[in-house]
């Protein structure tokens, strides 16, 4: 887990005002008070995936929460057909 | 590794835009985040990137225009994508549902559910419709026509007392509430559907509502006129025959054909004439000599008059 100091350092070109906004909406979701935000491997690689549709695919600011909201409903259904393929074979 | 232009589908002369348009189209498409299931979207999109990492840079779009660097450039050092987490358990961490981690039965059984045809839910205990059993039965004409109930011999040892409506069809389902297979956990039975086949009769010929028969006649019915009792689906009746009928008269008896049945009306039984000559005698042939018709009939006229 990193903070949030780590993380700008980390992720070329990423403006630590603009991160503060993407957790303001909730799209990267850090442990902790917004004084000490600690954020898992999941969350910095999110913050590429969000970084990426908004610079390299020019997606815009709008469509983001949207996209976001459609990918975690696809990665959950992924994640429970993978258990109930698991539930079956038992 | 593919020439960059190539990858991103332009022509050595495409501008700044068309190179950051041709790429933001195709990275939109093969991302390899938007595309977890797809093993192959992450070495198309490397491939992409790759391409626009030299063509978006002046510099570097240069140096292999002038043959300075290959298709490769520098490749960047791989971070672990999004998907490589979302993909497992820290997945849970975004999950879109309320409790993240736990089972949804709503949504499983929508899911298998729509796998498998019904909305069958996703838990060994749940009660369970029992399956639908097909069966035929093969019965007679006036059966189908009168309706009847008949005995049948399941395959597995059973029987079946099935009640043919009036008016059957040939090739009718009926359904038998609950007498297919058993349901599980408390659920009701599946049904029985026997497909009904109706035999030909030897001379009814079912017409929708009505019922066609053709009606042998001797000369001196036909010629005087007079009773002669008709089959029907439901006994003999009497019927007159007009004088001066011939083969090929049809004459109607009304709600003597399919019992009225559901919405539709009782239909009629057509009888169509056919002269028999039958064993002549002596007295026959003497009259036939001696008859000098007062209207002399050619029935071949027709032959003759159609070229």
């Amino acid at each position: 887990m990193i903070s949030i100091e780590l993380l700008v350092s980390q992720v070329e070109g990423l403006e630590r005002d603009e991160l503060e906004r993407w957790i303001a909406h909730e799209w990267v979701r850090p442990d902790g008070p917004p004084e000490h935000f600690s954020f898992h491997q999941i969350d910095v690689a999110r913050v590429r995936l969000i970084r990426e549709l908004r610079y390299e695919m020019d997606v815009n600011e709008a469509a983001v929460p949207i996209i976001l909201s459609l990918l975690d409903q696809l990665y959950e259904l992924r994640r429970q057909i993978r258990e109930a393929g698991a539930l079956i074979k038992k | 590794m593919d020439d960059p232009y190539q990858t991103l589908g332009l022509s050595r002369d495409a501008s700044a835009d068309d190179i950051r348009n041709a790429y933001r189209k195709l990275a939109k498409k093969h991302h390899p985040d938007l595309n977890p299931g797809d093993k192959k979207a992450e070495e198309r999109f490397k491939t992409i990137s790759a391409a626009n990492e030299i063509l978006s840079d002046p510099v570097k779009r240069g140096k292999f225009d002038r043959g300075e660097i290959d298709a490769t450039g520098q490749e960047r050092a791989q971070q672990p994508r999004y998907r490589d987490y979302a993909d497992s358990e820290a997945g849970g961490r975004y999950s879109s549902t309320s409790r993240p981690g736990e089972w949804n039965p709503e949504d499983l059984s929508d899911i298998f559910g729509s796998m498998f045809g019904q909305g069958r839910p996703f838990d060994q205990n749940a009660p369970i419709r029992g399956q639908d059993l097909h069966y035929t039965l093969t019965i007679e004409f006036l059966d189908a026509i009168n309706g009847a109930t008949r005995r049948l011999t399941l395959p597995e040892g059973g029987v079946l007392d099935v009640k043919i409506p009036p008016g059957t069809n040939e090739g009718q389902v009926l359904r038998l509430r609950n007498q297919g297979g058993p349901g599980r956990n408390g659920a009701p039975n599946g049904d029985a559907l026997i497909e009904l086949h109706v035999e030909p009769h030897p001379f009814f010929v079912r017409d929708g509502q009505d019922i066609r028969l053709e009606l042998p006649v001797t000369v001196s019915e036909a010629v005087l006129g007079g009773p002669v009792e008709v089959p029907t689906p439901k006994g003999p009746v009497r019927m007159r025959i007009p004088p001066h009928s011939d083969t090929g008269t049809e004459l109607r008896l009304r709600e003597r054909g399919v019992p009225a049945h559901g919405s539709r009306p009782a239909g009629a039984l057509y009888a169509k004439l056919r002269v028999v000559i039958g064993p002549t005698d002596a007295a026959f042939e003497e009259f036939l000599r001696s008859w000098q018709p007062e209207h002399p009939n050619d029935p071949r006229r027709a032959l003759k008059e159609t070229p």
